[in-house]
């Protein structure tokens, strides 16, 4: 038999339920909050993406697709994202799409949840609504060669 | 007796102690460039070419040389003593061992001439000379092949031994072997079907999605590869060195077997931000994560237990009070203690990493590198240092050099990891400060973060010089002309409760079995889409 102290197995026990508590409120907030992880979206061919004609990253930009809302296409190479300037009005829900050209490079936006890996391939896709004027960085968080600590990109919002 | 096995474990734990000399005395310049300091340039004489080159170096030497080489060498001195018998085939151990040296060596060259400044994670498309893969395959071929040694010398330890026991830390060293031939099987994969042909020019494309999922499959095993062996010693030596017993023997082995089973088919917390990886998959390793952070919390609840059995037979009284009759005044002791300490803190934080869509907040941020010095930093480093207090001085046949020394060594670790952590931790959680940045020149760095940055440097400096201080110790000690007055004998704790734990927590097919369902499980329909839709679209960069 296996012999377990009892002190200890009330100590398990009440770690089992501290996961159950931590995990249960990762779910509320993935379903009740909307607080989603990148899923795969689409995926392209590195070495043509920037080819006119092959993939919406060819014209990397900002599209409106509705009233305060936005696409963000961007895309991201050795160093530097294309554009390296987006601007919104504030109160306005911007989708960013962002893929690579080359290396995996990485998309942190400055006080949002969107934090993304940029890999070569594949289209990494979040969603944001900016209430607040002011400017924002992305950047880079990924390693990506010699110039990698360059690499970075403003969204304004504006008032 | 053991004269062959301890050759051999005083080549693997100096090869490992000479990386980490390396690779951590570029820790501090890291530190110094983030503010605003750069030392680079003036070591290009040498030929250090960038920061990058430099951060390769600290990252592969620390995390891959040295602590490979000393956990391979520690269980080449401790298994066979803890069976009570010498390795059955101690050419299979060297042979493994030179495997390991060429490995190295191969691998170091284009390090060391910037052909191969891709991190230690070497994500395709960057592509490193071929040479940085053959090597680092090598040495880890090179481990297994000292992982077999054991699984030998194990066999016939069990054909003579029938109904019996494993011994504890034989028990603790043979799981952390079979764990790392597991976790291996994903770089090897990565390694040897796509990156070395592509690296070779044999193939022009490589599928960078599915090389950071093989990376991942071994990247999360990696650092329990690490930790278990710490966990060999605070189980199964610790509790001895504090004068107690191992307050449960039977719950020590359902914690590692718990490890062997749970530490592979959670990779996917590494990658919750990985655009090509389907958001239930990552929610499954999500909660497989979690379930591995019981294992820890038996140890806490285990190893304190027996930690306070010595203290109390030591004298001490009170509630807490018996913590201040351990023995502080033995630094191996010493700093295996502060090293569990920095781990609780370590712990938290990897609890917040693991936690799927909150990751987002400090995903590849300075928070990880925060977490991993606690870690692997401390946890798993400042646990080798204390074991080299009696380890080292054992092996030599001299007493450690300065006891003073040591203590003091022991204690500035502690002080710098907590300065460096604190500040890495909350640069990365409020500022969202990028990991593996030269930062001094960054165009985007605000001000708000110069006192954390100091913070981080004071900390990196205080820890360079801990760590000179552990090297002026081994080096007194090997070099010293005394002599022991009394034989070294390695710590062993005994359990508490003598009573044999049950068959199933001593068997290896039924946790085998479990651990390659559930990798199955977790791994088997990712990866067959994956590879079913391989996209072989990126050719290689060299980007520095």
């Amino acid at each position: 038999m296996m012999h377990i102290d009892r002190h200890e197995k009330i100590f398990i026990i009440v770690s089992i339920l501290l996961l159950v508590v931590f995990a249960t409120t990762l779910g509320v907030m993935a379903f009740a909050h909307g607080y989603q992880v990148p899923e795969p979206e689409m995926v392209v061919d590195p070495r043509t993406v920037a080819t006119p004609g092959f993939s919406p990253f060819a014209e990397p930009g900002l599209r409106e697709v509705g009233p305060n809302e936005y696409e963000a296409y961007i895309l991201a190479q050795t160093w530097a994202f294309l554009p390296r300037e987006i601007r919104v009005p504030a109160g306005s829900t911007v989708t960013f799409y962002v893929t690579s050209k080359d290396v995996q490079h990485g998309f942190r936006l400055e006080n949002t949840n969107v934090n993304m890996m940029v890999l070569p391939g594949h289209v990494a896709k979040l969603k944001a609504t900016f209430d607040k004027p002011g400017t924002y960085n992305f950047v880079c968080h990924e390693y990506c060669g010699i110039g990698h600590q360059t690499m970075y990109g403003t969204l304004v919002v504006e008032p | 007796m053991f004269a062959k096995e301890d050759r051999l474990a005083k080549w693997h734990i100096g090869i490992a102690m000479a990386a980490l000399f390396i690779g951590g005395s570029l820790g501090p310049l890291q530190k110094l460039e983030h503010v605003g300091i750069n030392l680079y340039p003036a070591l290009s004489n040498i030929g250090l070419k960038s920061y990058y080159q430099g951060l390769t170096i600290h990252a592969v030497l620390n995390a891959l040389v040295w602590t490979t080489f000393f956990i391979t060498g520690f269980f080449t001195f401790a298994l066979p003593r803890s069976l009570n018998r010498p390795l059955k085939y101690p050419r299979l151990n060297a042979a493994g061992l030179i495997l390991m040296v060429v490995g190295l060596v191969v691998a170091a060259v284009p390090i060391l001439l910037n052909l191969a400044t891709v991190l230690y994670t070497f994500y395709p498309p960057l592509k490193a000379h071929a040479a940085f893969y053959i090597g680092l395959t090598l040495v880890v071929i090179g481990s297994w092949v000292c992982g077999y040694g054991f699984y030998f010398t194990y066999g016939d330890w069990r054909k003579a031994h029938p109904g019996e026991r494993t011994p504890l830390i034989a028990f603790g060293a043979l799981i952390t072997m079979v764990l790392w031939q597991i976790a291996t099987l994903g770089v090897a994969a990565e390694l040897l079907w796509l990156v070395i042909p592509w690296s070779l020019g044999l193939v022009e494309t490589i599928d960078p999605q599915l090389s950071r999922t093989f990376f991942w499959f071994f990247g999360h095993p990696l650092v329990y590869f690490w930790l278990l062996p710490a966990y060999v010693s605070w189980y199964f030596m610790v509790p001895k060195q504090a004068g107690g017993k191992l307050f449960s023997d039977h719950l020590a082995r359902l914690v590692f077997w718990m490890f062997l089973v749970l530490s592979t088919p959670v990779g996917f917390h590494h990658q919750f931000v990985d655009p090509g990886v389907d958001a239930k998959w990552k929610a499954f390793h999500a909660i497989l994560t979690y379930s591995v952070f019981l294992p820890s919390m038996i140890t806490a609840f285990t190893v304190i237990a027996s930690l306070e059995i010595g203290a109390r037979n030591r004298g001490g009284k009170g509630l807490l009070g018996w913590v201040r009759a351990l023995p502080w005044d033995d630094p191996s002791y010493t700093a295996q203690n502060l090293a569990m300490i920095l781990f609780a803190f370590g712990g938290i934080s990897g609890l917040t990493n693991a936690s799927f869509n909150m990751n987002m907040t400090v995903h590849n941020t300075s928070w990880v590198p925060g977490h991993f010095h606690l870690t692997v930093g401390s946890a798993v480093t400042l646990t080798f240092f204390g074991i080299s207090y009696w380890l080292v001085p054992k092996l030599a046949g001299k007493p450690l050099w300065n006891r003073k020394v040591a203590l003091a060594q022991a204690w500035t670790w502690f002080v710098g990891m907590l300065l460096m952590s604190n500040a890495l931790h909350i640069l990365g959680l409020n500022f969202g400060v990028p990991r593996r940045t030269m930062l001094g020149v960054a165009p985007y760095a605000s001000p708000d973060w110069d006192p954390f940055l100091i913070e981080s440097a004071i900390g990196g400096i205080i820890l360079g010089i801990s760590g000179l201080l552990f090297y002026v110790n081994m080096l007194g000690t090997v070099f010293s002309k005394a002599t022991l007055s009394e034989p070294i004998e390695m710590p062993v704790a005994e359990p508490l409760d003598p009573t044999p734990a049950p068959v199933w927590l001593d068997s290896w097919r039924p946790w085998l079995a479990l651990a390659v369902v559930l990798i199955l499980i977790a791994y088997g329909p990712v990866l067959y889409e994956m590879i079913t839709n391989i996209q072989l679209t990126s050719p290689g960069f060299r980007v520095w």
